[in-house]
């Protein structure tokens, strides 16, 4: 499983219809010191999670159990919201989500609040 | 399935109870010339090999289907010893 | 498998039901001569690993989630055992 922040939510009309009813968003990978790791990907969501939380993401056939019986083509899948993360050394907390997310700009920010 | 060297053995005592008996092998991939390839992998050995011999590994679901390895949280498994690379 | 360290500890209130009443661990994957291999990955501990421990990180689903006693729960990495020592040929690189 991987730390990830989500920082927005995917909407398609036409898509396979195992996807049909599944929240898919857009999480950024981040290290344990809540750095951003890697590019952006899409994952589905069997937690409720919304747009600034820290949550952990599992990859692989795996991503597909949540959903059981049924079978939806997903490959990363957001497992849990993380309420809190010890280190052994204690990190330096970077500055709120919030203000990185308003790099997205205001539009994006409206929409990101339906999610 | 790669081709691989084995370089270290690790020891583990407390572990899932499954893995109990088996020897646990450092591999480190290598090319069909030889050479040594970057990263590492620890395997578990069902063919008795040693530490300096060329050998061929699985991963993923496949490696449980070695002998002895039904069933147990394994993930990668020698399943043989290289005698010779002919390339054409 | 890979050989890994103990960095941290994770907590997850909401999660999927099936993760309830096991450990989550950040897991630091290391290369051979003990450096840092990647970033850092969430792992389901079967073995009460602590912080600061050297460990067998499984990184594939099915012999994660037995070794947890999770069959079809989504968990694609685990801790399954300590590691009390390594040895190694001298002439290996990382």
């Amino acid at each position: 499983m991987y730390l990830g922040r989500v920082v927005g939510c995917v909407w398609a009309t036409v898509k396979s219809p195992g996807l049909v009813g599944l929240r898919m968003l857009v999480v950024q990978p981040l290290t344990p010191e809540l750095r951003n790791t890697g590019k952006p990907i899409v994952c589905t969501d069997c937690t409720g999670a919304g747009t600034g939380e820290m949550v952990y993401w599992v990859r692989g056939k795996e991503a597909s159990f949540p959903f059981l019986p049924a079978e939806p083509p997903t490959d990363t899948t957001i497992v849990g919201i993380v309420d809190s993360v010890h280190l052994k050394s204690p990190v330096a907390l970077p500055p709120k989500s919030s203000s990185r997310s308003g790099n997205a700009g205001p539009a994006k920010r409206g929409k990101a609040k339906q999610c | 399935m790669i081709l691989a060297r084995v370089v270290g053995t690790v020891v583990a005592t407390r572990k899932d109870p499954r893995l109990e008996g088996k020897k646990l092998l450092i591999l480190k991939p290598i090319s069909p010339e030889g050479k040594d390839e970057s990263g590492y992998v620890v395997s578990v050995d069902t063919v008795s090999a040693g530490v300096g011999e060329r050998v061929i590994a699985v991963s993923g679901s496949s490696a449980r289907m070695a002998e002895g390895c039904k069933d147990t949280p394994v993930d990668n498994t020698i399943i043989g010893i290289v005698d010779e690379v002919h390339l054409g | 498998m890979l050989i890994a360290r103990v960095v941290g500890e994770l907590v997850a209130t909401q999660k999927h039901a099936s993760h309830e009443g096991r450990k989550l661990l950040l897991v630091q994957p290391l290369n051979l001569d003990g450096s840092n291999r990647g970033d850092a990955v969430v792992a389901m501990d079967a073995v009460d690993a602590g912080v600061g421990d050297r460990v067998l990180l499984a990184t594939e689903g099915f012999s994660a989630m037995t070794a947890v006693g999770r069959p079809q729960s989504p968990i694609d990495m685990a801790v399954i055992g300590f590691i009390d020592q390594i040895e190694l040929l001298p002439d290996v690189s990382s």
